[in-house]
């Protein structure tokens, strides 16, 4: 069981979390991801590592109510816990001196790639921050990536913050000045990433993508998180999450990341009907993890 | 000592007691378990048929060396609880091999009752002492030496690890089990179906395991959460046992293999046994709707036997399992292969999948097989699969599990650069004491094999075992080999 000890709404359907595990805490680094139940007959969710406290033995998780799963742990607060919590998984970024790295966020992309973001201003790179959203409420993450980035420029759909359009706009306007870029790192939906990626092929700029396949372990023995790549089959989960974005083939991604739509689709109505009675069975199934811990076992006859 | 006074001549004319089974057109669409299990006077009665030998050549052909007679002798006394005590000195989840060991190849193939007449039930009495007590509420522990202070970290708790676990923790030693996934039991749990082995079993058996003694930590990804050198620096673990499995799943790097419907064994199993996709949306975790599809399993193992029968169990319209040998050469246990033909299940053999096809969506609608024919024998002295020119058919299927095999997953070893591995991943161990390269640490289990079956793992965990508790005591880890206990 891993207790919750803060949780607070950043924008509407994203919530950010600061959860006890202290393990994870102490070995995690930018480019990580953490799988969640939530509770004894939830699934097995990836969610990205966004910050941590080694010391206070914390991790933060930013979470986007995009599902059943994803909206009921938007539900929970400060002193519910989640029942099962296992990482750091993943390889880490690989975080050296580029030079100037672009970063670009996409949605709640922003919270995954801001980890990374201030890993590269720490190893000497400097670090052009680009950040979209659907609208200025939408926004992630400014106060904390105008604080590291030498560059932050805010992109939002329909022009109510920063300028209107998508966050291949100032990149496209970047790579035709011919303005120096190291590195771009790009997270987001499947198909702003692959954009980048075809954005940044001609000039044969170094691309990398965090991608977000479907996964159940999360450790490497299913495969369901396969992601085709130029270089043959590679597990997002023990081989990424981040690749080569000139490898990847999106298509194949995006059409992966569709398999169970209808069953999704399914269990978020089921628990739109009545949440409150989804929330309350995360409760009782945390509450009873700590009755198996403190142990309710059978009687013994020793021989 | 034992309660039966029957002449070798009358126990010989008893006939093998046959395992109560549910009807096949039932059972094909529920999970229950398909074995129901002997009645006390049952297995009173295959108890009555042992010879009771005086040199028990059915202890050589089991792989931990359960004291067979002595445990039977104990059901004839009418003593169950007594008899599952017995087994558990020597095999710790005697519910779970009851069930899933390939008795015909081990105890009861060395039987002497088998040379004229059928085998003694070795499995059914040994499942019937476990369940017994199961059904009672008790259990029938063995005795547990007094601490020793030392400590013992084991890596998986899939069978191998459990075995060791139950060995180690009896004679005395502190023993912590670190799991990756959120329960105990690896494939145990996540690979064998509900009506192969009920997951209740398992947590009962691992609850016996927790009443011994053993700690179970979940969620703990050794080489990511915590490596094997922190367990032994700064957790202070006198030894380590790496008992992680072979759990990489193989494809077939065939064109087509990413698009939906095309599962892994371990995925489409794992989805199943351990998340209840079956049971879906009362939990959480989907998995490909079979109800009404036509289905393929590619395989001949005990894996693909449980995938297919798992999928016809979904609501499957036909589940078809392609194996490029004949039946013959199927590496499936004999019951599995008749359960699965029982159910419906039609085997395409001497075919191999050569594509997968599907639509604009990126779904799965059919394989592409070749036919084969058998060819010369090989290195392993069976005949191989060689495809016929010409011979490509396709097969109209909506979901395909590829189960032909597993890997070693690399997470332990690469974090863990001075233990050594061999060409394939596998960690490199002793064959006698299955000490690794590493001081204090050992590996058994498929991670060491390769993937095998449940009590091969817990034999070598046994093995394991031995060889830890003689590092313990004695410090020794270099010049001679440890003697065996």
């Amino acid at each position: 069981m891993f207790p919750i000890l803060e949780a607070e709404f950043l924008a509407p359907e994203i919530k950010r979390f600061v959860i006890e595990a202290p393990r994870v805490a102490r070995k995690r680094r930018a480019g990580q991801f953490v799988i969640v139940r939530l509770h004894e007959r939830g699934e097995r969710i990836p969610l990205t590592i966004a910050d941590g406290d080694a010391d206070r033995g914390t991790i933060t998780l930013i979470v986007q109510g995009v599902g059943k799963t994803t909206r009921l742990m938007n539900m929970l607060e400060a002193g519910d816990a989640v029942l099962d919590l296992v990482g750091p998984l993943g390889e880490p970024s690989d975080v050296r001196n580029y030079g100037t790295v672009v970063v670009i966020g996409g949605g709640v992309g922003t919270a995954i790639a801001w980890p990374t973001a201030k890993a590269m201003k720490a190893a000497g790179n400097r670090v052009v921050a680009i950040i979209g959203a659907r609208t200025k409420e939408l926004v992630l993450l400014e106060p904390e990536l105008r604080e590291i980035a030498d560059e932050l420029e805010i992109v939002t759909d329909d022009g109510s913050y920063g300028r209107k359009g998508v966050v291949i706009d100032p990149l496209c306007e970047r790579i035709m000045r011919g303005n120096r870029i190291d590195l771009v790192l790009a997270i987001g939906p499947v198909r702003m990433m692959q954009a980048v990626a075809e954005m940044t092929r001609p000039s044969g700029i170094r691309t990398i993508v965090s991608l977000n396949s479907l996964m159940v372990d999360g450790t490497g023995m299913c495969g369901g998180c396969r992601v085709a790549t130029k270089e043959g089959t590679r597990f997002a989960c023990v081989d990424g999450p981040e690749f080569d974005a000139h490898i990847v083939d999106f298509d194949v991604l995006a059409r992966r990341n569709r398999t169970y739509a209808a069953n999704e689709a399914e269990a978020l109505e089921t628990f739109r009907a009545n949440p409150n009675a989804a929330l309350e069975f995360v409760r009782r199934s945390c509450r009873l993890d700590r009755c198996h811990a403190e142990g309710d076992l059978a009687e013994v006859s020793s021989s | 000592m034992s309660g039966n006074t029957l002449p070798p001549k009358e126990r010989m004319k008893i006939p093998r007691q046959a395992m109560p089974e549910q009807e096949a057109d039932l059972r094909r669409h529920t999970f229950t378990e398909v074995n129901q299990g002997l009645t006390v006077l049952g297995a009173t009665t295959e108890a009555l048929r042992c010879l009771e030998c005086a040199k028990p050549v059915c202890m050589t052909g089991c792989p931990v060396g359960v004291k067979i007679r002595d445990f039977v002798e104990l059901i004839t006394a009418g003593d169950y609880l007594g008899a599952a005590s017995k087994i558990r000195e020597d095999n710790v989840l005697p519910a779970i091999t009851g069930r899933v060991c390939p008795q015909e190849t081990q105890c009861e193939g060395c039987c002497i009752l088998g040379k004229k007449f059928e085998p003694l039930g070795v499995g059914y009495l040994e499942r019937f002492v476990a369940d017994y007590e199961r059904e009672q509420g008790r259990i029938g522990l063995p005795e547990i030496a007094p601490p020793t202070g030392k400590r013992v970290a084991i890596i998986g708790s899939g069978p191998a690890g459990l075995s060791a676990a139950g060995d180690l923790v009896r004679w005395g030693h502190a023993v912590t089990v670190f799991e990756a996934l959120h329960e105990i039991g690896g494939v145990l749990l996540y690979g064998i179906p509900e009506f192969r082995l009920p997951k209740e079993i398992v947590r009962h058996e691992v609850n016996a395991l927790g009443q011994m003694g053993v700690e179970f930590q979940t969620n703990v990804v050794v080489g990511k959460t915590v490596t094997i050198d922190e367990l032994m620096t700064e957790d202070g673990y006198d030894a380590v046992l790496v008992a992680t499995g072979a759990g990489l799943p193989k494809f077939m790097d065939i064109p087509g293999e990413h698009l939906s419907g095309v599962y892994s064994a371990n995925e489409f199993l794992t989805r199943v046994n351990l998340m209840h996709a079956n049971d879906f949306p009362k939990y959480d975790e989907p998995v490909f709707d079979c109800r009404g599809q036509d289905i393929a399993v590619i395989g001949g193992g005990n894996t693909a036997m449980d995938a297919v029968r798992t999928a016809a169990r979904l609501g499957a319209r036909t589940s078809t399992l392609i194996y490029r040998r004949t039946e013959a050469e199927m590496p499936a246990r004999v019951e599995e292969v008749r359960h699965a033909k029982q159910e419906g299940i039609d085997l395409l053999t001497l075919a191999n999948p050569v594509a997968f096809l599907g639509d604009d969506e990126g779904r799965l609608t059919a394989v592409r097989c070749i036919r084969m024919e058998l060819g010369a024998p090989d290195d392993s002295g069976r005949r191989s699969p060689v495809p016929i020119a010409g011979s490509e058919f396709e097969l109209p299927v909506a979901m395909a599990v590829v189960a032909l095999g597993t890997g070693a997953n690399p997470l332990v070893q690469s974090s863990t650069p001075d233990m050594a591995t061999n060409r394939k991943g596998y960690i490199a161990a002793d064959p006698e004491t299955l000490r690794t390269s590493k001081r204090g640490v050992f590996a058994a289990g498929d991670i060491v094999t390769g993937g095998a079956t449940v009590i091969l793992a817990m034999a070598a965990g046994r093995t394991a075992a031995a060889s830890i508790r003689d590092y313990l005591d004695t410090g020794r880890w270099d010049g001679e080999p440890p003697s065996p206990a």
